[in-house]
């Protein structure tokens, strides 16, 4: 089940997504120990943010919805906490952001300070206001990645993309231009949940992510059209909850799956869980390796 | 092997007040007419709920009754959320999420130590107990609350000002009731860290096993936001209520806590905000 993602050994295709327990490195140890392949750090900018005020998320029927608003504790604090990043028991991807483009550099040059594995730049929070449009304008997207992989040397640049727009080939192709060594797809997609009592929306941000059960079609799209746009690898993030849903990522063409709001529907066994239930399945079909199936939902096509 | 896991929510569930009792000066106790999840299984002492106040916040509260046909949490006037709650009335409308987290487990005889509001915690353990010993403290006597509701418990009370009870802290009193009390065979404890810590080590010290509830802030309650993190434990799901042996081995336990931004501070600053 071991995969090689940029250059990066993991022991299984299972990486958890940004924003989920990623804040310690006790919590990183903590799903090494519970069979992850790598760990995403929560995402972190120039300054400490408090986030939205509560209730930032749910679970309602069919899916999850947060409206978090990128909390953190900052990067200079994260590198006073963290120290490093590469001594841990797993990979460690490191998410940023920022409001500007030199705001995305700084934070990546100090990110890359922590040597992580690779950087994942978030340009798609769908509940946080960047101060320009990144996630939907391919041009600034890749002037993002630009400057972010100006800035970290030999590091890996993930690019974090949202599912809100129409053209997603045109952006996961701009970003590859740029020189993005892999794509994550996707970020969560905007929703709303109201509550009839008291008529008002559930989230103190009104409008939140959604992400779960109800984000993967819409994630297993986005994947099979990045695939058959570029080369890079993709981090297929949105929905996996099962084996079944991990082997159907890379059917679309994903090297590694993200695992997100799984974490609340099975507590952080979740990885040992969906890696056996893709192991089991692999056996069942008579698949010797995932290079066999992926992107397979394509040549399909082609017959 | 599978689950249909989108079937599980969590939602706020929007309920009517049924009464207010007040406890003490601030100190207000809210009863709402049901079970809390649906199901006729009452809460698990330590058990905390999610409670949204529309417009405000969102923030646990422990569960500090609990009957056949009713639950309260009981809440200090302190900070903007609950004084906001303190000046709510019969009928307004709260949303409940939870139960949540992993309560106390039952042993007898016991003895309680409680700090200040950290009371509410073991309110509903102390109902299920066989007569413990309770040891509470506070600032001063206004803080004092539930003396009538454990009138016929046995309860040895310190407060820090000598205004009621014995001037002093309750680990004071657990010294005592530890060198000369045999029969003791668990202890239970709430309130402020430090007092916890203290109550550990002494637990340790006479090697009679313990419990203690952790306070950390919260955004889900259910295991995923990380901000409650304590070392390599989730509060919200691996404890609140932690056994004084884990407890023993968190370097972070009684030293530093973790505001809402995530950022790590001493629970002096932890206390602060």
């Amino acid at each position: 089940m071991n995969i090689t993602l940029c250059g990066i050994r993991l022991q299984n295709p299972t990486i958890l997504a940004s924003g989920i327990l990623g804040v310690t490195k006790e919590s990183i140890d903590r799903l090494g120990k519970k069979g992850a392949g790598a760990v995403t750090l929560k995402s972190l900018c120039h300054e400490e943010r408090k986030g939205n005020p509560n209730p930032t998320m749910f679970a309602y029927p069919g899916g999850f919805l947060n409206g978090v608003g990128l909390p953190g504790q900052g990067i200079e604090s994260a590198c006073t906490e963290f120290e490093r990043l590469d001594d841990l028991s797993i990979p460690v991807i490191g998410s940023i952001f920022g409001y500007t483009l030199e705001q995305f550099g700084s934070v990546a040059k100090k990110m890359s300070s922590l040597k992580p594995a690779m950087i994942e730049v978030d340009i798609s929070c769908p509940h946080m206001d960047y101060g320009q449009v990144y996630d939907a304008d391919p041009a600034l997207a890749a002037k993002v990645t630009k400057e972010v992989k100006r800035n970290v040397g030999k590091i890996p640049v993930s690019i974090k993309l949202s599912p809100k727009i129409y053209d997603i080939k045109a952006m996961a192709k701009a970003v590859e231009e740029a020189g993005a060594d892999a794509i994550t797809a996707i970020n969560a997609y905007p929703g709303m949940v109201i509550d009839l009592e008291t008529c008002r929306p559930l989230l103190a941000s009104k409008i939140g992510g959604i992400s779960g059960p109800a984000l993967k079609p819409i994630a297993v799209k986005c994947v099979y059209e990045i695939y058959e746009t570029v080369k890079i690898p993709i981090i297929g993030t949105g929905g996996v909850t099962s084996g079944k849903d991990a082997i159907e990522m890379i059917m679309a063409g994903a090297t590694a799956v993200g695992i997100g709001t799984a974490v609340y529907y099975h507590g952080d066994e979740v990885f040992l869980k969906i890696c056996e239930e893709m192991e089991s399945w692999m056996k069942e079909h008579k698949i010797s390796s995932l290079d066999a199936i992926r992107g397979c939902a394509h040549q399909q096509q082609k017959k | 092997m599978e689950t249909n896991c989108s079937c599980k929510t969590d939602v706020p569930r929007v309920m009517t007040i049924h009464r207010i009792l007040e406890e003490g000066k601030g100190q207000c106790s809210f009863f709402f007419k049901s079970f809390l999840n649906g199901s006729n299984k009452p809460p698990q002492p330590g058990q905390f709920v999610m409670v949204w106040l529309p417009g405000v916040d969102e923030k646990p509260m422990a569960i500090s009754y609990s009957t056949d046909n009713e639950f309260a949490f009981t809440a200090q006037s302190v900070g903007p959320f609950t004084q906001a709650l303190t000046r709510l009335k019969r009928g307004d409308r709260l949303g409940i999420r939870g139960p949540y987290g992993k309560g106390f487990t039952i042993k007898n005889p016991a003895c309680v130590v409680a700090g200040g509001v950290g009371i509410a915690s073991v309110a509903t353990l102390i109902d299920q107990l066989q007569d413990p010993l309770i040891i509470y403290g506070t600032r001063s006597k206004a803080q004092l609350i539930y003396l009538q509701r454990y009138k016929k418990q046995e309860m040895l009370i310190t407060t820090d000002d000598g205004s009621h009870g014995k001037k002093g802290f309750t680990t004071d009193v657990l010294v005592e009731v530890l060198s000369s009390n045999k029969t003791i065979k668990m202890i239970y404890t709430c309130g402020p860290e430090i007092m916890m810590k203290k109550v550990v080590a002494l637990c340790m010290q006479y090697m009679i096993p313990c419990e203690a509830s952790l306070e950390r802030y919260m955004s889900c309650g259910f295991g995923v936001c990380g901000k409650c993190m304590v070392n390599d434990k989730i509060t919200c799901i691996d404890g609140p209520v932690f056994s004084g042996k884990v407890l023993s081995t968190l370097s972070e336990f009684g030293a530093t806590a973790r505001l809402k931004s995530g950022r790590k501070v001493s629970l002096a600053e932890h206390h602060k905000v």
